[in-house]
């Protein structure tokens, strides 16, 4: 059993003009093998959240907790918080030139799992995973993220998600950009990783039609930095034929 | 990587910036094989300006010994070599110096060292050339590099070991020959070493020269490149990283002389450290005659600490309009956090963080090599040098 605590959180970032306040008060528990659909207008700081879950120096924590397992994730540095479990799928994948995929997967397993996967059955693991997502085996030769399309990068961060085997992924609108065949191709292996490890899932996403393939057990209406509403599935259907309007009017 | 300093791009306008010396003054520069015929070596002069006296002080004098560090070879049976006096045709053939340290150099050498690669070379012709030396006075080399007409062939340089060595390098690419040549500088710590390289192309040729400068005190090197016929193509390609103290100079001159012929330069280096210090000077020369000309050359450097200096200045100078493309750019930045956020995300520790990205950019010039032995052994000399240095 695993679970992670969110707890009254506020964050904010440093602007020109001062100190700003994103998240006001966020509350959220979510256990291991349940999916938790995060939905919400533009600018409402879905993307602060999952950052300030992973770590991100930009984002400073004034108030709240987030703990895993008990355990206090705001003291614990960015790689720590990978290390103890925690996984983010961004919403904007980094290019990091001259460093293959192959490189910075095994440098990744290395590093999570303190030490270096045994070649063969890696290279083994890395190609079916890769077959999976229908990424071609050619990849793994290419430069981090660079020159990759929108789709593909989506479907290298969910490659890095099945690989990794963390114990709760945040997936900051994967589905954003992606095609109909690609949609289902990634979800697949978001579940691939759910059914393989008992994954917590953290899923931003503005539309329903992912949810179709990824069913969420709760969905969270986010609105002006807190947790608007939370309800089943159903909730999903109802904000995408009514929008956010009441909430934000409210 | 954060950009600092602005990148500039130009057109076809004539153009020389940076140092605001004027290359007019390159092209006026003296080419002899006799040291009496420069001038007392002085910073006050463009080409050493970047460069403390007292750190090449054995080498203010008016001979050298010859180099007496060992020169071992591998080579497939047809590539010849062999020791070749001022008399030979190949001696001298590829260029003149054109400073004081390379001319005296060019007259401490008694004979150079002669590698051949033959018209009907293998398509996988390697040769090794490794080069080791523990003697550390100031000693003088020559080395001339021959691909004939046709021929195809890779040629590493691996300098290592202690030594304050005066280098020529001679690199002569024949008509429709295709060379590439790599120069390692993987010096001890206390090492000086100044090389001087000149290549010459022939009609439809291509030259790859790949300068990797890791080690040493105090490394300068001049890379020269004329064309003699069209249809030349040079890509020049540099990395290079400093630590506390060191101070590594490369000055890639391309001489656009006859029309229709290509180059790229592309260096990049990574400095860290109390005076650490680099100097990239990019000449380009695109003369009356050179129309149809092709070029672009660019400088990056990513100083990883405060103390470390990285001069960057591209210099390119047209003198006719009917050209290509003519471009360069230059910039120097520090770590791009996102990039080190991401690393980090995936459990991937923050020193290790720092030293993959410096790997992959200066991996970037690795990946252009195209040689998959030798980028391995590049690769694993990177490494090994951030693993020594980078937290
Ligand atoms: N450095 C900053 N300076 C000012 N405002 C900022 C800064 N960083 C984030 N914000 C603001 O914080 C708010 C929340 O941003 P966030 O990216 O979390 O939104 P989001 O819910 O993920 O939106 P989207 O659906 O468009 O991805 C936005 O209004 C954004 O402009
Ligand atoms: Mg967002």
């Amino acid at each position: 059993m695993s679970i992670l605590q969110i707890k009254n959180l506020h964050v904010s970032v440093e602007t020109e003009q001062g100190a700003k306040e994103i998240l006001r008060g966020v509350d959220l528990t979510i256990r291991n093998g349940e999916t938790h659909a995060i939905m919400g207008p533009n600018g409402s700081g879905k993307s602060t959240l999952a950052y300030s879950i992973a770590g991100h120096p930009k984002y400073e924590v004034t108030d709240g907790e987030i703990l895993l397992d008990g355990e206090n994730v705001l003291e614990m540095s960015v790689d720590e918080r990978a290390r103890a479990g925690l996984f983010l799928a961004m919403q904007y994948p980094v290019e990091i030139p001259g460093v293959s995929v192959s490189n910075f997967l095994r440098t990744a397993k290395t590093a999570i799992d303190g030490e270096a996967p045994a070649l063969r059955p890696w290279i083994k693991e890395v190609r079916e995973a890769m077959e999976g997502l229908r990424m071609d085996s050619a990849f793994t030769e290419r430069n981090v993220n660079e020159g990759f399309s929108g789709g593909e990068k989506k479907r290298h961060e969910i490659l890095q998600l099945e690989l990794l085997k963390p114990k709760f992924a945040v997936l900051d609108e994967t589905d954003s950009g992606l095609d109909v065949d690609a949609l289902k191709v990634v979800s697949e292996g978001v579940n691939r990783a759910k059914a393989a490890n008992d994954l917590g899932v953290l899923l931003i996403t503005h539309y329903t039609r992912i949810l179709k393939y990824i069913q969420p057990d709760f969905v969270h209406v986010f609105v002006a930095g807190q947790v608007a509403e939370e309800g089943g599935p159903e909730l999903a259907e109802r904000l995408e034929a009514e929008g956010y309007d009441r909430y934000v009017r409210a | 990587m954060t950009e600092l300093t602005q990148t500039a791009q130009h057109g076809l306008s004539a153009h020389s910036h940076g140092a605001g010396v004027p290359l007019q003054i390159r092209n006026a520069r003296v080419r002899s094989s006799k040291s009496s015929d420069f001038e007392a070596i002085s910073q006050r002069e463009e080409q050493w300006r970047y460069l403390p006296g007292d750190r090449i002080s054995d080498f203010l004098v008016d001979a050298f010994d010859e180099f007496a560090g060992d020169l071992a070879l591998k080579a497939p049976d047809d590539v010849k070599t062999a020791w070749i006096g001022p008399d030979h045709d190949l001696f001298g053939k590829a260029g003149l110096p054109e400073d004081k340290i390379s001319a005296v150099a060019w007259e401490s050498a008694q004979a150079a060292y002669l590698i051949n690669i033959p018209s009907d070379s293998k398509p996988d012709c390697q040769v090794q050339l490794s080069l080791v030396s523990e003697d550390r006075s100031a000693s003088a080399l020559h080395l001339v590099i021959n691909a004939e007409h046709h021929s195809t062939g890779v040629v590493v340089i691996d300098h290592r070991g202690d030594a304050q060595l005066a280098e020529n390098v001679e690199i002569l690419v024949g008509d429709e020959a295709q060379l590439t040549v790599i120069t390692i500088q993987d010096w001890t710590e206390n090492s000086v070493h100044l090389s001087s390289h000149f290549a010459k192309l022939g009609r439809n040729s291509k030259l790859k020269h790949i300068v990797v400068s890791l080690g040493g005190k105090t490394v300068r090197l001049t890379p020269s490149v004329e064309f003699t016929q069209p249809g030349g193509d040079v890509e020049l390609l540099g990395m290079y990283f400093a630590d506390a103290g060191q101070h590594l100079e490369h000055r890639p001159f391309v001489d656009h002389a006859v029309a229709n012929c290509k180059s790229r330069v592309t260096y990049k280096g990574a400095l860290q450290g109390e005076k650490a210090h680099t100097i990239w000077v990019g000449d380009v020369l695109i003369r009356k005659a050179a129309e149809g000309t092709d070029t672009y050359e660019l400088n990056r450097n990513l100083l990883l600490t405060d103390g470390a200096r990285a001069d960057s200045v591209p210099n390119l100078e047209i003198e006719t309009g009917q050209i290509a493309g003519a471009g360069h750019a230059s910039a120097s930045g520090r770590f791009d956090d996102e990039q080190l956020f991401y690393l980090q995300a995936r459990g991937i520790s923050e020193s290790q963080a720092r030293r993959l990205v410096v790997f992959g950019f200066l991996n970037e010039i690795v990946q252009q090599i195209s040689v998959p032995e030798i980028e391995a052994r590049l690769t694993e000399s990177i490494e090994a040098e951030l693993a020594r240095s980078v937290d």
